[in-house]
């Protein structure tokens, strides 16, 4: 009884989920029995130092890579993925990135282009649906890339340090948007990130990784009424708590 | 549900603050009208072409050889003239390029299958994907003695030494097209849901098309060297081509022909050069691979 509830509320479920690359003396442990979950609707922030195998875990989420002890779980097949990077297709326009997204959903030709140019509003990007995506700034790739994903009907969001190469300003701004889109469309998301406050201003809860190999080391219930922003005092205090505990980790593999 | 009576003010400011983000980081460009684009393109060649006349002209008049040797540029344009009154000079080019047509044609399909393969068959690939490198370091014209063994002295030894020539460039250009695909595009296309064939389709095809296009390009002037080289020593008769013409010229010490000839081959050479070149920029500038100042 307990536990459908639990199958239909959870978005995402890792289990004891260990990552190994290569075999014998040169095996790589990436991820140690990593177990984790986020709830339906949940915006839960990855944050740890280099080697924390963030990106694998994405992987293993996403389903491009297998793990190899443990099950992952994921309560809905359309899950999307972002990455640092814009990652569109540059012989594409804008707008044909968004329906080839459709398309290969299999949506019907006649209502791609609707359902795009839809989408592009969504994200404030209507009127450059003819553009090349590299007459775009990032921060505008970036929200490109996240109407792709909406248009994969994706309800589980796996987003790989999308902001890690803009401007604190952009990064400001996207992270309002991310928001709105979140609630809006009540998304589950797994955001990973190595800026602390990023994580401190966007999650309902913080999960800290151990590096080398991964391992879950703490975690933190943000308890923040939104709408946040990320130079208030209570983002930043928390954000001090998680630093401190990172670094606490990292300086247990200087000894 | 609790509304907050600044939501919509906040909705509304953060879309303002979104719209004025994106134009500050969109860079006004204001372009330069079209006649003054292709003014300011067109100039330096028309330039570069007087500086040669001009320097031509000077050669003549310095008494370096005698006059009907090294004839004035006038002399030759006069020849080229009458030469194109001819409707046999006509006919030579038109052989020439229909050769270069058909023969460039089945250089595609080929290099373009044996691309196609071999970037799909590793072991193919470690097999003979440095020997395609090989091949495109030999010159064509030590192709032509076989071709000729081959096929005699016919239209068959010219197409063979034609695509020898062009095919190796055209299957690299796709096969490090495929080759260089980004992985981040190649992950991008999975997460889409894009299967085996819908990758290829999608994003690998696409993504290689700039190295095929230059691999094209390369095959075109190979297939023009190759071509030019085959019209000089393989000699079919009743068929003249430029190739001949430039050899009869030299034959009949017809001296005003050899250089209107060389003249017309120079040209054609330049006119296709262009249009590839044209192809080429065209996509690069499509996917923001050069500036659009440049």
């Amino acid at each position: 009884m307990l536990d459908t509830r639990k199958e239909a509320t959870t978005a995402v479920s890792v289990q004891g989920v260990s990552k190994v690359f290569g075999r014998g003396a040169h095996a790589v442990v990436a991820l140690d029995k990593v177990s984790l979950e986020v709830q339906r609707g949940e915006f839960v922030c990855l944050v740890g130092a280099s080697g924390c195998g963030k990106s694998t875990l994405l992987n293993l989420v996403a389903g491009l890579e297998r793990p190899s002890v443990g099950t992952v779980t994921v309560g809905s097949d359309r899950t999307a993925l972002l990455f640092q990077e814009a990652a569109l297709f540059p012989w594409l326009t804008v707008g044909a990135n968004v329906e080839l997204a459709l398309r290969l959903r299999d949506v019907a030709r006649n209502e791609r282009r609707d359902r795009a140019m839809e989408l592009l509003d969504l994200v404030h990007l209507g009127d450059f649906f003819k553009h090349r995506p590299h007459e775009l700034s990032g921060g505008m790739r970036q929200r490109v890339a996240l109407a792709r994903a909406l248009a994969q009907e994706a309800d589980v969001l796996l987003m790989d340090e999308p902001f890690g190469a803009l401007d604190a300003m952009t990064r400001d701004i996207l992270h309002d948007e991310l928001e709105r889109i979140w609630r809006e469309r009540e998304l589950s998301v797994l955001f990973v990130t190595h800026n602390v406050r990023e994580a401190a201003r966007l999650g309902d809860r913080v999960i800290v990784l151990t590096s080398r190999p991964g391992r879950v080391a703490d975690e933190f219930t943000v308890d923040i009424e939104r709408p946040r922003r990320i130079d208030s005092p209570p983002v930043s205090g928390l954000a001090a708590r998680i630093t401190d505990r990172l670094r606490e980790e990292v300086a247990s593999h200087g000894r | 549900m609790v509304v907050r009576g600044s939501t919509v003010v906040e909705a509304a400011q953060l879309e303002a603050e979104v719209a004025g983000l994106d134009a500050l980081e969109l860079a006004a460009d204001d372009e330069p009208g079209r006649l003054a684009r292709v003014w300011a393109s067109l100039w330096p060649k028309l330039a570069a072409v007087v500086l040669f006349f001009g320097v031509w002209q000077l050669l003549v008049w310095t008494g370096w050889k005698e006059e009907y040797i090294l004839p004035s540029p006038f002399t030759v344009m006069a020849n080229f003239g009458s030469e194109a009154s001819d409707s046999e000079f006509w006919d030579a080019i038109v052989r020439t390029m229909q050769r270069a047509v058909v023969g460039y044609a089945l250089a595609v399909a080929v290099g373009s299958a044996i691309g196609a393969v071999v970037s799909r068959v590793s072991l193919l690939r470690r097999a003979v994907g440095s020997m395609i490198t090989g091949l495109q370091t030999m010159p064509s014209i030590a192709w032509l003695p076989l071709a000729v063994v081959l096929f005699t002295l016919s239209e068959r030894a010219i197409m063979f030494v034609v695509i020898l020539g062009a095919a190796p460039s055209i299957a690299n250009g796709l096969i490090t097209g495929i080759d260089h695909v980004p992985p981040l595009l190649l992950r991008s296309g999975k997460m889409l849901g894009a299967g085996r064939l819908g990758l290829y389709r999608h994003v690998i095809l696409p993504a290689s098309l700039p190295a095929y296009v230059h691999g094209l390009k390369q095959g075109w002037a190979f297939a023009w060297r190759s071509l030019m080289a085959g019209e000089l020593l393989v000699i079919v008769a009743g068929h003249p081509s430029i190739g001949t013409k430039l050899q009869y010229s030299r034959d009949f010490s017809d001296y005003p022909g050899l250089y209107s000839w060389m003249i017309v081959i120079f040209v054609l050479g330049v006119v296709a050069d262009s249009l590839f070149g044209k192809v080429d920029s065209a996509i690069r500038r499509r996917w923001g691979l050069i500036d659009s100042a440049s």
